[in-house]
């Protein structure tokens, strides 16, 4: 199915079951502990060996020997495969250092072996004794050092390197008002709680992986490519996803690794890769710096904004595209934006959630803060002065729907925002000094092809079949409701079956475009189921009503499942796009209230209150969109003032790299959520009318804390984690 | 983690004088830390005794009107006894802001006062660590070292200890109790128990091959406002940046250990005479020798304003 | 339901194992005091049993394996979670002799005679723990990982709470306790969820203690 035209009223809008609360229908599952995640399943290839992963001790270098001596010799080793012995392997399209490393490496704990035992205990020793001799080489782990050594990239994804409209330079200079500051953003680790963890099972020349993966066909694809084998011979099973947040995109090194020891081993391995290796071994979040200037008159109107940004990655890499929502974001005639890529030696930066705005929104939206406080105007009401509602580099494009202004306002009133005293360090709350904090939220919304099978049994159950996975998103239940909406049966008549290579190729889970895409390729295929039954019963499907398990037209009503009597009944289809996307600008919005406490004496910060109002089309379910948004805002939180990858300069990595020296928020640092989705439909977005919000949810949450610790002290801190060592100089007195 | 045998020890001698005679023997009860090292190898022993069959878990009064404390009673029955939170309140505090419930429901009383520095460079194998590998250097010094010592430092380590429930052992002047592979048994005051790093990291406590913790004996109550107060960025389950037992009696005296800043509970008994005179005049005197790096020198000023903090609560 | 039945035949086939290898073995446990060390890296193994919801379970074990690695490996109990086998997460959460620990930070061989309770002991798919339901319906999870581990440590701080176990937050330590958000968030912060349900697991957990005060 084509979606080249706006969406005029169909069966979705019915709402019997679309737009309703609904619990998680893995649910049960979930809470009991019988769900599958990828290393529990026993039940899939008998005779399970494991495989324990060594990482590269160097940032930079090259292997000068390896020693498997020992380690081939210890008790219940199978096989040991390093590079030396792994045959020739390609790379992924997606993959920028190779995931098995060696005789060069490219980054630290980048694999470089997999030790396979009959014991997980025996193949945790053996790892120990691979003996490696490293030489190492010169890396390049300083961001701030490289930044003017910079290139220009040619970024596959968000934009061009360089964009400019009007004079930017002369506006600036120009502007009676004027702000100029940089922010820096760390390294942030996804820091899921399920680990990369894969079994793998050869049966001749076919590979099935049983894994944790967000995207099925890209994993499978890539894994193809690195093997050297066709495509057709590898499948991915991946039902259940302990989370990813862009960790799990890709093909990783476990997985193949697991591939490679089962082939060595001659039996089907397990990997979880190890928790200390994971911040290193995988992909992060990189760091940035950021420059961003405005001008304004007098009455706040922006005249000119530019934002830069610089980011570093290992060659292949991409730069990180934190200027994207500055393109969009506020009106203003003159504007810049550039993006430049140092090279640096440090593990392989990628996507973690909302990659792009999620950065970019910590710093624009700290500036925009600092400017109101210039410019003497509250900082909700320069927003709003200062909204578009088309592309101000393309005035011709609207937006499908931007309801920035109604997201700001309900939330300043919900919030009671008009309590907040301006002049910071001025409210206090026992041993706490208090304050307000407020930022936009915004992120794009993606469309793409996605695709799915559906099939009517005897018995009158729909069942779904696409490769789409559910990260925690609630993609089981929103696939459900599609189905049940579509084919007018209640939830329980649908079973959904998602993560299998086998199943039709759908967009995957990822830049908060699995929801809106992944529903509107079920929708697809449920019109097409319909137009079948609707035939098979002899019904002009035009008419054909689906409601309460029958199908009617005019007298006529026939229980549905009596369509599949001779056999079941299938239909395959897709959504595919047209020009949509492009002759409007498709985001999403929304608003996010901080209130923090921050100790007088310690300066230690706590967040007391948090809103958020988000816009974002429609809700397909009001229940797991709330739960995407306020898990965003609680990563944000983290992103504020904790999360903080840290280099060692002189080794090349990322030196606290596990769960303790790499803080996350923990239950007490969260207080009640409260968030609020306006109404709203967007029939520019798909059959669905309704757009991303997973990502949303974390764009300028960091910035709402941020400006609301500045509001309780008077410091402000343009260096992200915002933490008690860089207030307490400032402190009130 | 290497193979080792296990044996469960049926006395207190009986397991020093097992550990004595067994290459390269480790005690273990609670194991929250040892098991968490022999994963990564930092800790190998080839032989375990298990010592939680030993009956040391009861909390008795002593006859001088303080408590003898098992050494395997768990942080958990520690904090919530009702003893210690009428007459040792900054024990309960200090035993409370540590770990998680889960941590602190297995963590055994001399576990805690044994336990490991958190420090990431001990942690990471690749790395030059002294206190792991002796002569291998320290790569916390110039690295990333905003969580480390301040105070007591060394050319060769500036790992601090980890413990809360240390700290308020150090301020309430606690004695540990041993015994040793021949029997023996010795009284050690807690401040004698930690070292220093100096020029031997590795050598963490005064204990010696095989010797084992039976009880840390409380003295009698000092009575005064009791308050632990654990500065961290995280609201819980995470390590001190600064923490701060202290003890402050009516006429102003008291006492005051700080973690978070040395390689050991940091009380300096000389500095409490300045607690008239205000956490300034107090910090001043622990931190004389100070020796910060360019990432935690925040934890001078920091541990001032906390001492203050709660200098100005206890007196209120 | 299909899934909870395959667990089901899993655990019962490897039962069979597992006696079978015990048979086979003459290891006797436990070993003598001076028990032979291991310089040749070989397993030294030793048998234990334990109560695993109310089932006892006998099992020839490495000294090294883990009460968590026992239960998924071995008993294929795969409920309870790996996030980071060393104690900083939570997600292995277990309850043992009435009390919440890390099981991956507790060899099985010293849990002979324990009673472990997992989050497969305190409900299933057709009949759900009343936490179970409350997570369900307050949605206090979205990837499901670290869930198993919220509810069996939510099982056991509402225990704690009645037993009147005092927590980092408690105002008065000498005070009969009270289970506000804050006494509840604070115990509740050994278990990590990087999805960030925390907001919702609150919700849920506080229904459940309503209900039952």
């Amino acid at each position: 199915m084509r979606f080249e035209h706006p969406a005029t009223f169909n069966p979705i809008d019915q709402l019997k079951v679309i737009g309703h609360p609904t619990s998680r229908i893995e649910g049960p599952l979930k809470t009991t502990g019988t769900a599958p995640y990828a290393y529990e399943r026993h039940d899939v290839a008998a005779n399970q060996a494991y495989g324990y992963v060594v990482g590269s001790a160097i940032g930079k270098g090259r292997i000068g020997s390896i020693d498997l001596e020992a380690a081939k010799a210890a008790p219940g080793v199978l096989a040991i495969v390093t590079s030396g012995n792994a045959g020739k392997l390609g790379k992924g399209e997606r993959n920028a250092a190779p995931l098995l490393g060696g005789p060069e490496i490219a980054h630290y704990h980048q694999a470089v072996a997999i030790v396979v035992a009959g014991t997980f205990e025996q193949a945790r020793a053996a790892a120990q004794l691979v003996r490696i001799d490293y030489v190492k080489g010169d890396g390049k782990f300083d961001l701030a050092a490289e930044r003017d050594k910079g290139i220009t990239p040619h970024p596959s994804f968000g934009g061009p390197a360089d964009t400019a409209v009007g004079d930017f330079a002369s506006a600036l200079a120009g502007a009676p008002v004027q702000l100029d500051a940089t922010y820096t953003t760390p390294d942030q680790g996804h820091a899921m709680m399920e680990p990369h963890a894969s079994i793998a099972a050869w049966d001749g020349d076919k590979l099935t992986v049983w894994t944790s993966n967000q995207m099925i066909a890209w994993g499978a694809e890539d894994m193809a490519k690195t093997l050297g084998i066709p495509k057709e011979n590898v499948r991915l099973v991946s039902p259940y996803i302990g989370g990813g947040f862009g960790g799990k995109l890709f093909l990783r090194a476990e997985v193949l690794l697991a591939a490679l020891g089962a082939r060595a081993a001659g039996r089907p391995v397990k990997v979880a890769l190890q928790r200390p290796l994971m911040f290193n071994n995988t992909t992060h979040r990189p760091a940035t710096i950021q420059r961003i200037r405005i001008g304004a008159e007098r009455d706040g109107k922006i005249t000119a904004i530019g934002h830069e940004s610089w980011s570093g990655n290992v060659k292949d890499g991409e730069p990180e595209m934190a200027v994207s929502q500055t393109r969009l974001l506020y009106a203003g005639a003159s504007r810049m934006t550039a993006t430049r890529l140092a090279a640096l030696d440090l593990p392989e930066g990628n996507a973690m959630r909302a990659p792009g705005e999620a950065s970019g929104m910590m710093a624009l939206e700290i500036a925009i803060d600092e400017f109101a406080d210039k410019l003497g105007i509250d900082p909700v009401v320069l927003r709003i002065s200062n909204d578009t509602q088309v592309d101000p580099e393309h005035p011709e494009r609207h937006f499908s729907q931007r309801q920035l202004v109604q997201c700001l306002s309900d939330g300043a009133a919900r919030f009671g925002w008009d309590k907040r005293n301006p002049k910071p360090g001025a409210v206090r709350d026992g041993r706490w000094l208090v304050g307000m904090g407020v930022a936009a939220a915004f992120r794009n919304n993606l469309v793409a092809k996605s695709a799915a099978r559906v099939r009517l049994d005897q018995q009158g159950i729909v069942t779904v079949e696409t490769d789409m996975t559910d990260i925690g998103t609630g993609s089981y239940t929103i696939i459900a409701q599609t189905a049940a909406e579509m084919m007018g049966v209640p939830l329980d008549k649908v079973a959904v079956r998602l993560g299998d290579s086998d199943f039709p190729v759908s967009c995957g889970s990822g830049g908060q475009w699995g929801g809106n895409n992944s529903t509107a390729g079920v929708y697809a295929a449920c019109t097409k189921l319909r137009e079948t039954i609707a035939q098979k019963l002899g019904f002009n499907s035009a008419e054909a009503v689906f409601a309460d398990g029958v199908v009617r037209s005019g007298n006529r009503s026939v229980p549905l499942a009596q369509a599949a009597g001779g056999g079941d009944l299938v239909a395959e289809d897709a959504i595919e796009y047209g020009d949509l996307a492009k002759t409007y600008q498709q985001s999403t919005f929304g608003a996010h209230f901080v209130e923090v406490g921050v100790d007088a004496d310690t300066a230690e910060i706590r967040v007391r209150r948090m809103l958020a109002v988000c816009a974002a089309g429609r809700i397909l379910n009001p229940k797991a969109a709330r739960s995407q948004v306020i898990g965003a805002m609680t990563m944000g939180v983290g992103a504020a003032l904790m999360e903080d990858l840290v280099v060692d300069k002189r080794h090349g990595l990322f030196i606290n790299h596990d769960l303790a020296a790499y803080e996350v928020p923990v239950h007490a640092d969260i207080p009640h959520q409260e968030m609020i989705f306006l109404d709203e439909t967007d029939p520019i977005s798909s059959p669905m009318k309704a757009k991303g919000v997973a990502e949303l949810g974390i764009c300028g949450v960091a910035a709402a804390v941020a400006n609301a610790v500045y509001n309780a002290t008077g410091v402000r801190v343009r260096d992200y984690p915002i933490t008690l060592d860089k207030l307490l100089a400032g402190m009130p007195v | 983690m290497r193979s080792f045998s296990y044996e469960r020890a049926a006395s207190p001698g009986a397991a020093a004088a097992a550990a004595a005679g067994t290459a390269n023997a480790k005690f273990i009860a609670g194991g929250t830390n040892l098991l968490d090292l022999m994963k990564l190898e930092i800790e190998t022993p080839a032989h375990l005794i298990d010592v939680n069959d030993l009956a040391l878990d009861r909390i008795e009064e002593t006859a001088d009107g303080g408590l003898r404390i098992g050494a395997l009673v768990r942080n958990t029955d520690l904090a919530a006894d009702i003893r210690v939170r009428r007459d040792y309140g900054v024990l309960s505090r200090a035993l409370l802001a540590g770990a998680s419930g889960q941590l602190r429901n297995k963590a055994t009383t001399a576990g805690n006062l044994l336990q490991r520095t958190r420090c990431p460079y001990f942690y990471d194998t690749n790395l030059p660590c002294n206190k792991r590998k002796p002569g291998s250097g320290c790569a916390a010094i110039g690295g990333f070292s905003r969580q480390h010592a301040v105070v007591g430092v060394s050319d060769a380590c500036i790992a601090t200890h980890p413990s809360d429930m240390a700290v308020a052992m150090r301020a309430l002047d606690a004695v540990v109790e041993t015994v040793r592979p021949d029997g023996t048994t010795r009284s050690i005051p807690i401040a004698e128990l930690h070292r220093l790093p100096g020029d031997s990291p590795e050598i963490e406590t005064s204990l010696e091959p095989g010797e084992l913790i039976t009880a840390v004996v409380l003295p009698k109550p000092v009575g005064g406002a009791q308050a632990y107060r654990k500065v961290r960025d995280r609201a819980s389950y995470a390590f001190a940046l600064v923490s701060v037992a202290a003890i402050v009696q009516r006429d102003g005296t008291g006492r005051v250990a700080l973690g978070g800043v040395a390689h050991k509970p940091w009380r300096v008994e000389a500095a409490e005479a300045k607690l008239p005179d205000g956490a300034k005049a107090v910090t001043a005197r622990l931190f004389a020798d100070a020796k910060p790096t360019k990432d935690n020198a925040y934890k001078l000023p920091l541990a001032e304003r906390t001492l203050a903090a709660v200098l100005r609560e206890a007196r209120a | 339901m299909q899934i909870s039945g395959r667990l089901e035949l899993s655990r019962r086939h490897l039962l069979i194992v597992g006696a079978a290898s015990l048979a086979a073995s003459s290891i006797a446990t436990p070993p003598p005091a001076a028990a032979q060390s291991a310089p040749t890296g070989a397993p030294v193994m030793t048998r234990v049993s334990f109560d695993v919801n109310g089932e006892t379970h006998q099992l020839e074990l490495d000294t090294r394996t883990t009460l968590l690695d026992a239960l998924r490996e071995h008993l294929h109990l795969t409920g309870t979670k790996k996030g980071c086998d060393h104690g900083q997460c939570g997600a292995c959460t277990v309850i043992v002799d009435g009390r919440r620990i890390n099981s991956c930070l507790t060899l099985a061989v010293m849990h002979q005679g324990d009673e472990i309770t997992t989050i497969e002991g305190l409900g299933t798919p057709d009949g759900l723990h009343p936490l179970q339901a409350a997570f369900i319906e307050h949605d206090g999870y979205q990837c499901g990982y670290c869930t198993p581990g919220q509810i069996c440590s939510a099982v056991a701080v509402l225990a704690e709470v009645k037993a009147g176990i005092p927590s980092h937050v408690t105002a008065d330590l000498n005070a009969p306790l009270r289970l506000t958000n804050a006494e509840l968030r604070e115990r509740m912060s050994g278990n990590i969820c990087r999805c960030g349900a925390y907001s919702n697991i609150a919700e849920a957990i506080s229904e459940v203690a309503g209900r039952s005060a």
